[in-house]
């Protein structure tokens, strides 16, 4: 039997700005498969690079950044291999980005309606303008708005109506892989929690594969069943989400995000963070870009850059899971 | 809707406050204008002019209330008073033959500079970085920063004087008898070219440079790269997401130029010699004509009132978030 063919295969992706310190590694030899109906949650603080490797996926890198190393195939296309009319064909129909700033992602100056049939419109040539407008409001039943509203501006609709309908235009065109960056990041929680539930309650129909980007780590571990952690541009760890419940037996930076959580159940709250910055992408530390902030970090850290060790079906990039050293962290 | 009711309510408001104060301001002088201009002119007025100039001013009649009054009905009536400079005729009808021209000359250089210079601004943005884009800022620009009357006495001298390529003033050949006839309409095109052509390219840049930052700006903007992505063609991502979005910012200064239509054109009517308004400005302050530097100032403060009346209800066309007056 042939193997799965994955719906986004990541192989040793790298993406660097070009900046007047020269070349900065924003994403740095990333692989990472997904498969059809999954959701595969993308953790990182602030500039780990994980919304450019969002970008470098739809193939919307700017302001100087490019894809440095690596390939990047959904449905076992290559995305960079294509010329810029198959690229427009392909982006949407294939993939779609729902971005981070979902509130200025809509025209001001066109309404819903003429939003959703631009999409539509664009990639299906046959297509009238009537049954595109049909199209338009079974769409936006799906995401639960009143079909009344695709006469209305962006402005005259709420942030989670906003963020809908951005979630409506992804969905348009039934794409096999939906890219979310931080998509709920501007809402209040209980908005937040709506647009997660709707999201759940469509990608269970759909079945379309969901690469998740967001810094929340309690959220992201709760809707994904995969998670990737990113730390300076590299994935320190990827895991299954179940696994996240323990500390143990972690990266000792997915170990500080596990101790930065505060849980509603626990007698006494004593919320841990990690002690020091991110890093300056520009001057990353030697070695293990963790290292400074480790608390496990020894000589061999600060000279060698970790590989991958697979452990109970975890990847993590620690020295501290590399066969030579099997000592088990204590958290 | 409302909002179209309340810019007229507003237009409406606007135009009486500027008519009392066309009004007040005279009346608030020391003295009596009148009677100061009698004594300026040493006897070369008759005593029915003084009696015109006094009745201009509604003075030594009836309270103020009446004077406010007889100028109302004498505004609407087109009755502005006699010109002191031209003596006894009226300011209305100088008024009335120099406007078109005025109107003709810089509303429609005005015009062609906006339409134009946007198109560019839109167009250079979207060939960021060629040929036209590194030139064609900094060359409008240069035209711009040059003082605009050295230019126009340039163009003069070299497309008029030296090369005789164009009239050196004028609005028409006084040879030619006005009317609808293809000589002088020529005639009109041909002294109407140079100074057009000053003020289009003073006027140019502005636009061009504008455009193009809010072009720039605007094509950074979440939608339109979401847009991007979703596929949309090329041409409509150019106007309806960015340069619909980056023309608003262009119709306030668009209100700006159209108001200073009827102001704004003396230095090229002084040059060109034209017979617009700004010449009949000019010659009423250097001899003192009241009723007509009066009358020219309501003028044009009822044309910049008129030209944001026009812009807000453009604004409300483009910009569904003002017509709504919603937040966001």
């Amino acid at each position: 039997m042939e193997a799965k063919q994955p719906v986004l295969e990541l192989e040793n992706v790298s993406v660097a700005y070009d900046s007047q310190a020269g070349m900065v590694q924003a994403v740095n030899d990333v692989s990472l498969k997904i498969y059809e109906n999954t959701i595969v949650g993308l953790i990182g603080e602030s500039g780990s690079g994980k919304s450019t490797l969002g970008n470098a996926i739809m193939r919307l890198l700017k302001n100087s950044a490019v894809l440095t190393n690596g390939t990047i195939k959904v449905n076992g296309k290559d995305v960079y291999q294509m010329d810029k009319k198959e690229l427009q064909k392909f982006r949407w129909s294939q993939m779609s980005m729902v971005f981070q700033s979902a509130m200025n992602a809509l025209n001001p100056v066109l309404t819903i309606e003429a939003q959703i049939l631009d999409v539509l419109l664009s990639h299906h040539k046959k297509m009238s303008k009537k049954e595109a407008r049909a199209k338009a409001v079974e769409l936006m039943e799906i995401v639960s708005i009143d079909p009344s509203h695709l006469k209305s501006y962006p402005h005259e609709l709420s942030g989670g109506m906003r963020q809908r309908v951005v979630i409506a235009i992804a969905i348009a065109l039934d794409p096999k892989l939906v890219i979310m960056d931080e998509p709920t990041t501007a809402l209040d929680v209980v908005v937040q929690r709506s647009i997660l539930d709707k999201i759940k309650e469509i990608q269970k129909v759909k079945k379309f594969a969901i690469l998740f980007i967001s810094h929340d780590f309690s959220l992201v571990s709760e809707l994904a069943s995969k998670v990737a952690i990113m730390y300076a541009g590299r994935f320190v760890e990827v895991t299954d989400s179940q696994s996240l419940k323990q500390a143990e037996g972690h990266h000792p930076y997915t170990q500080g995000l596990i101790h930065a959580i505060p849980h509603l159940t626990a007698d006494e709250v004593s919320i841990e963070g990690i002690p020091g910055n991110p890093p300056d992408l520009v001057d990353l530390p030697s070695g293990c870009a963790y290292h400074p902030r480790c608390p496990f970090a020894n000589e061999r850290c600060r000279i060698e850059r970790p590989a991958i060790s697979k452990v109970n079906n975890r990847e993590i990039e620690c020295h501290l899971y590399d066969v030579e050293r099997k000592e088990v962290v204590k958290s | 809707m409302r909002y179209v009711i309340n810019r007229i309510g507003f237009f409406i408001l606007s135009l009486w406050a500027a008519i009392t104060i066309n009004f007040i301001l005279p009346r608030m002088m020391p003295g009596n204008p009148a009677d100061a201009m009698f004594a300026k002119f040493q006897g070369q007025l008759t005593t029915s002019a003084l009696e015109a100039m006094k009745k201009a001013y509604g003075i030594g009649e009836s309270s103020l209330w009446q004077q406010y009054v007889d100028y109302l009905r004498g505004l609407f009536s087109f009755d502005w008073g006699l010109s002191f400079m031209q003596y006894p005729t009226p300011v209305s009808s100088m008024i009335g033959s120099s406007l078109p021209w005025t109107i003709g000359l810089v509303g429609v250089a005005t015009l062609i500079s906006v339409f134009l210079g946007t198109a560019l601004g839109v167009y250079i943005s979207w060939k960021r970085k060629g040929f036209l884009d590194n030139t064609l800022p900094i060359v409008s620009m240069a035209f711009q920063a040059l003082p605009y009357f050295w230019v126009a006495l340039l163009f003069v001298f070299v497309f008029g004087f030296k090369l005789d390529w164009f009239p050196m003033s004028h609005g028409y050949d006084p040879a030619i008898t006005p009317g609808f006839t293809s000589e002088y309409l020529l005639s009109v095109w041909n002294h109407a070219f140079l100074p057009g052509l000053t003020l289009l390219l003073g006027g140019l840049s502005g636009w061009i440079v504008g455009m193009r930052n809010n072009m720039i700006y605007t094509l950074g903007e979440d939608y339109v790269t979401f847009a991007e992505a979703k596929g949309v063609k090329t041409s409509r991502l150019m106007f309806s997401y960015a340069a619909r979005n980056a023309i608003l910012p262009q119709l306030t200064s668009f209100a700006i130029a159209i108001g200073n239509v009827v102001s704004g054109s003396i230095l090229t009517e002084q040059v060109f010699s034209y017979p617009g308004i700004g010449n009949l400005l000019t010659d009423a302050v250097q001899s003192q004509d009241f009723p007509m530097i009066q009358s020219s100032f309501l003028l044009i403060a009822v044309a910049v009132l008129v030209a944001n009346l026009i812009v807000d209800l453009l604004y409300s066309r483009l910009d569904p978030r003002i017509r709504t007056g919603g937040a966001n």
